[in-house]
């Protein structure tokens, strides 16, 4: 048995999202954290209940019949800690996405500069930009009142000047911003985060802090000129955006009260545990994990230790979908559908769908849609977070998906596909990543609860991740080459442990899977031809240990970016031809 | 136990609507009033513009200077040209308003002002009593009589007689049906697929339009309108749902209102449809939420069956796989043709 080095001290984490509310039971099981069970309810944030709390409640009741654990009192409070029968936990974290968009100003100075730094910010958790000033901005200072007036932002946050730079045109900003405040009805005031030349945090605190509900400081995120540190602001970002929905939505205030006041945004707890996973890989590849949910797709990349998170409500597959219009064409959907559905069609659906977002597609045709929306929105997202991506990216094809391993997905339109294949084959399409790697599926979403869970017990998430709670969805190697369709790219020989193999040439244009179980390892040699390239350069062999999955070793040489072809009947056989070696 | 949200569609209900401005301002209903949905309940003023006088930089001053030689307070109602400030000197320089308005604060040598006062105003809505003021916001009013609810609407607000121009729930209505003896109408149409048939019931004009659902495209002209317009199932070419059709069918000719509101689910607004009824004693008030039951009239929210009715059946136990392939808590449905299909627990919505 291996040897304890933690109390025995179980883990009662909730995740609130806008369609359902996940509650999750870890556990100590042989001196190991373990994720034991996780129960799920309908979220009540919306009408006609708009008290998250009752979701909260139904979760974890249906947690207590799952477990047969009692964790909630007669009055539904929390028992806490574990009671001498047994009941109770030890320990409460929760995460939130559900709600609406925060409306948000970005104020800064150098559009370039402290206003790219704002923006990315701003990108790191479930925020709208509404309004933007900087120095720039050719409007007079009373045309900038009217305009944050008609912004009626839930957050406005500042930025610009290096510290110990000039502050003059940072006080006249601030004046605009205080003026505006001041006009603003008591109960409509933003919160305010100042994130800039921290010589005028004072002032800033003098100004403002009666003019607020919410006041934040964190350390300036550019601090020069040529650095950007987004890291305190993005923490003192969650803390904003819970404040924000303290105010705006009933009982958040109650799980605010029994985790001691730590709800975060469900993407910044996801973000902590991929930039923890990075510190500890220390691989020269990042770790990758994407969400596509109800409320926004989320990105999250850690390379060395540092982590790039990019948060995208418009390309939330929940009320927001009419919107995606606005990024895309109805054929950049269409182009991903392997049945013949007309555009109105899809055009109607997206509208259809926003105003019952919790449902679910009950026939074929219905999930081909949603499918293909999720694709898009992720391709979206991915494209969108591609840009703020640190230098330490390493890259084998200009424009491609930088190298990563591994890479971890989550959400409604992944972990509810009928077969692992169909989950994989639109993580493929959307994300189209290079190289070899594996892909994990994070059926329970359980990797922003093992973030929310790190604050306050660091061997918790280390311990679940390493336990199996995750479906490995096998090994991807994706071959980037020049050659026609057709002609064979790449010679694979997979060897298992007892001593067998399996081969396979594969074409340009090809996908091929080599089974290889959940758990079982087998060594592969690849040679590419034709100069194609698996992530060592051009034309250069790999022999590695690969662990297998649901789906085993996948050979995904359908080209980087991945060309479609024009002709819809043709590109509809292929996409069931891709369909079909995933095993449908 | 499982629980499914509420659709209205009630022959007869007290419905409380709380209807409140976005802003604070002056509540003119009284408690206990009798109002039609058009009437005003409150009405708010607020500037459409602002203007920052800067003194300090107009005469090169330091702010407390400035703030010294600011001659105008809090609240004052200044016309154009008025003075603002003068500086002292052997020539000395008047800082004047450049428009008319009221000054909201003074300080650090600058004088804001509001400037364009702009109205809003709160209409009721529906047909009903002031049951409740809530202070400087609005009211809540209730009323007594059919309601059904719909999905989308662009805002507006009316009441007239209503019009049946369709022979099915799936009837697409067009211009050339239109014609001025619907002058004045609320219309109950099945579709609408062109821009055109709205311009010309805006000409008329109709006091409204209901429709079973709208295409996406024509959202932009329809939210231009300055009738009604609600669509009762949602967008694209669904026919509308048999529990509405025949409630508004058989209301045909009765004056009914519209509230053509927006949909907001963190709210719990929706546009719904309005027709007032006598009665001698008040109905219990809805519930937006309740227990599935067998027996139990419900609406199948997406396909293949969306918008049908139905009746509840059977609750099936444990999970079922769909056709899509996905695996979902499902109940059996008795569809209106007496076809049973099983429909996934979270596509339905409970009718009453």
């Amino acid at each position: 048995m291996p040897v304890s080095l933690l109390e025995d001290s179980s883990l009662l984490a909730v995740n609130i999202g806008a369609s359902s509310t996940r509650a999750v039971f870890f556990d100590v099981v042989e001196g190991q954290y373990r994720f034991i069970a996780s129960a799920q309810a309908p979220s009540t944030v919306d009408a006609p209940y708009k008290d998250v709390s009752l979701g909260v409640n139904q979760a974890i009741l249906n947690l207590q019949d799952v477990t047969g654990k009692v964790l909630l009192d007669d009055n539904n409070q929390l028992i806490s800690p574990v009671q001498p029968d047994g009941s109770g936990v030890d320990y409460f974290a929760a995460t939130l996405s559900a709600g609406p968009v925060l409306r948000t100003v970005v104020v800064g100075l150098l559009s370039d500069v402290s206003m790219q730094s704002a923006r990315r910010l701003a990108e790191t958790t479930y925020l709208q930009i509404v309004e933007t000033f900087d120095l720039n901005d050719q409007r007079k200072a009373d045309e900038k009142i009217d305009a944050m007036l008609r912004a009626r932002p839930d957050v406005i946050i500042m930025a610009g000047g290096t510290d110990g730079g000039a502050s003059r045109s940072m006080q006249e900003i601030l004046e605009a911003v205080g003026l505006a405040c001041y006009l603003m009805p008591e109960e409509a005031r933003p919160a305010i985060l100042f994130a800039g030349n921290q010589d005028m945090a004072e002032p800033v605190k003098n100004s403002l802090q009666n003019l607020t509900p919410s006041l934040h400081f964190s350390p300036n995120i550019r601090p020069s000129l040529d650095t950007e540190d987004l890291a305190p602001a993005t923490r003192e970002l969650a803390q904003v955006f819970a404040d924000v929905r303290k105010g705006q939505i009933s009982g958040v205030d109650l799980l605010a009260a029994w985790t001691g006041g730590r709800v975060l945004p469900t993407a910044y707890a996801e973000g902590r545990i991929i930039r923890f996973l990075s510190q500890m890989s220390g691989a020269s590849r990042g770790i990758l994990s994407v969400d596509i949910g109800s409320t926004a797709a989320v990105v999250a990349a850690g390379f060395n230790g540092k982590l790039s998170l990019g948060v995208y409500p418009q390309f939330g597959l929940g009320s927001n979908l009419p919107g995606l219009l606005k990024y895309t064409s109805l054929e950049g959907i269409l182009r991903w559908l392997y049945l013949d559905i007309a555009p109105n069609d899809v055009r109607d659906y997206l509208y259809q769908r926003s105003i019952s977002p919790g449902t679910i597609p009950a026939t074929k045709e219905d999930h081909a849609v949603a499918q293909a929306i999720s694709r898009q929105a992720l391709y979206l997202a991915m494209r969108e977070a591609k840009r703020n991506f640190p230098p330490e990216a390493r890259y084998i094809k200009k424009g491609s998906l930088p190298l990563f391993e591994p890479i971890l997905a989550s959400g409604g339109a992944l972990s509810d596909a009928p077969t692992p294949g169909q989950s994989l084959l639109l993580l493929l399409d959307a994300l189209q990543p290079v190289g070899i790697t594996s892909i994990i599926l994070d059926q329970n979403n359980l990797l922003p609860l093992l973030g929310a869970a790190a604050e306050f017990n660091p061997l918790l998430p280390v311990q679940v991740l390493e336990s199996g709670a995750f479906m490995s969805v096998g090994t991807i190697v994706s071959v980037i080459s020049n050659a026609n369709y057709g002609t064979p790219v790449l010679k694979a020989r997979l060897t298992y442990q007892d001593g067998s193999d399996a081969r396979v040439d594969v074409k340009f244009g090809g996908l091929e899977i080599l089974p290889l179980g959940m758990g079982q390892t087998a060594r592969i040699t690849l040679q590419p031809l034709q100069r194609s390239d698996i992530g060592n350069g051009p034309g250069r062999n790999a022999t590695l240990q690969v662990v297998g999955g649901t789906m085993g070793v996948v050979i995904d040489a359908r080209g980087r970016p991945l060309d479609l072809p024009e002709d819809p009947v043709r590109r509809r056989e292929l996409f069931k031809k891709w369909l079909w070696s995933v095993g449908g | 136990m499982f629980v499914a949200p509420v659709y209205h569609v009630l022959p007869l209900a007290t419905i409380e609507r709380e209807r409140a401005l976005p802003v604070s301002g002056n509540v003119t209903a009284k408690l206990n009033q009798k109002v039609n949905p058009t009437d005003i309940i409150a009405e708010a003023i607020w500037a459409r513009e602002h203007v920052l006088i800067d003194v300090t930089r107009t005469l090169g001053i330091s702010p407390n200077a400035a703030d010294r030689l600011i001659k105008v307070k809090q609240g004052d109602k200044l016309s154009q040209d008025a003075e603002v400030a003068v500086s002292k000197g052997i020539i000395s320089r008047t800082v004047r308003s450049p428009r008319a308005g009221r000054v909201v604060i003074v300080g650090g040598g600058q004088v804001l002002m509001e400037t364009g006062e702009a109205s809003l105003e709160l209409k009721a809505g529906l047909p009903g009593t002031i049951v409740q003021i809530i202070p400087n916001r609005g009211a809540v009013i209730r009323t007594v009589g059919a309601l059904i609810q719909g999905t989308w609407g662009n805002g507006r607000i009316d009441t007239g007689g209503l019009h049946n121009m369709t022979e099915n729930p799936d009837d697409v209505l067009d211009a050339s049906r239109l014609d001025v003896s619907l002058r004045g109408s609320i219309i109950l149409a099945g579709l609408l697929k062109d821009a055109d048939t709205l311009r010309v019931a805006a000409e008329l004009p109709v006091r409204g339009l209901i429709l079973s659902s709208i295409s996406p495209a024509l959202l932009p002209v329809a939210q231009q309108m300055r009738f009604p317009i609600v669509a009762i199932d949602g967008f694209g070419n669904l026919p509308m749902n048999s529990a509405a059709y025949k409630l508004l069918t058989s209301n045909a000719k009765r004056e009914v209102t519209i509230n053509a509101e927006a949909f907001n689910r963190y709210t719990g607004t929706r546009p719904e449809v309005i027709i007032p009824l006598p009665v001698s004693q008040e109905p219990p008030p809805p519930n937006d939420v309740e227990k599935l039951e067998p027996g139990q009239t419900v609406r199948m929210r997406r396909d293949p069956h969306a918008g049908s009715i139905g009746t509840l059946t059977k609750i099936t136990p444990g999970l079922v796989t769909l056709p899509s392939g996905l695996r979902s808590r499902v109940v059996e449905v008795k569809l209106e043709n007496d076809e049973k299909v099983l429909v996934p627990l979270v596509n339905l919505e409970i009718v009453g």
